[in-house]
């Protein structure tokens, strides 16, 4: 098996970890805590390529995967601060109970 | 196919699969630590230092954090009698099943075919610099607009409303 199957198969795992996690658990800062896993599975993915791929010194796929980090780190502000203003109005964070969108 | 891989692969999956099955919540957020140090390890691995250490400050030092906190606030940690998965825990596992049988598939038949391995290219954090101001300057400032526009969206959303104001 060559390095970059390796690494692939590695993100390919921890993506479906992720979105195990993201679809069973019933608290909703553990949904974020796979859909950020599934995030850093990619950014695996991108570093993987950028590395064994033909042309490193155009750190494209290095690039992607800084930005890709930016934007992570953007959604999980934004998500937690839902979760908490979610958690304020209805006293629980338990998605099975959290059935209606109006306040 | 070193064994430095093998361990930070098996520290890393070891992190995600406790991060998403542990109980209490405050453990959950300590596994995804492990796991994101790992990841950061991984990186490291690969030659991309930058990315790396941008890993560990983005998210075992901030997104880690964050998580802990949002847990704390919520006051969440101890497990619901009811159990912590969900009613359709079963259709999510075995869609998750079923895309990693498909990802997997899909590199184990590319295999052959993929690059085996290149010379390893020392990328300084110069090139990188220059690269962020040259050909990506637009993406950065459009970060840059993104991570103000999610820190003030992050602010009111989760500010304590006034009571009349509702």
């Amino acid at each position: 098996m060559t390095p970059l199957a390796g690494y692939l198969l590695v993100a390919a795992l921890l993506f479906a970890i992720g979105l195990a996690g993201a679809l069973t658990r019933r608290n909703a800062i553990l949904v974020l805590i796979g859909i950020e896993l599934m995030l850093n599975a990619a950014n695996l993915n991108l570093i993987a390529f950028w590395r064994y791929g033909p042309h490193p010194e155009a750190l494209t796929g290095m690039m992607f995967a800084i930005f890709s980090i930016a934007v992570a780190a953007a959604e999980a502000a934004v998500g937690l601060g839902l979760v908490i203003s979610i958690h304020r109005h209805t006293k629980t964070v338990d998605l099975d109970q959290i059935n209606r969108m109006k306040g | 196919m070193t064994p430095v891989f093998y361990i930070l692969a098996a520290l890393t999956l070891a992190g995600g699969l406790a991060a998403v099955t542990l109980r209490n919540t405050v453990h959950c957020a300590l596994a995804l630590t492990v796991a994101f140090a790992g990841l950061a390890l991984l990186f490291l691995q690969l030659g991309a230092q930058f990315a790396g250490f941008a890993q560990i400050l983005v998210y075992v030092g901030a997104v880690a954090i964050l998580v802990v906190f949002a847990i704390l606030l919520t006051r969440t940690s101890d497990a619901p009698e009811t159990g912590v998965f969900s009613k359709t825990w079963l259709t999510g596992l075995v869609i998750a099943a079923a895309v990693f049988a498909v990802l997997g598939w899909a590199v184990l038949r590319t295999a052959p075919m993929l690059p085996q391995s290149s010379p390893a290219s020392a990328v300084t954090v110069q090139q990188i610099g220059t690269a962020l101001m040259g050909r990506y300057v637009l993406p950065l400032e459009i970060v840059a607009l993104l991570l103000t526009a999610a820190l003030i969206g992050a602010v009111i959303v989760a500010m304590h409303e006034k009571e009349d104001a509702k």
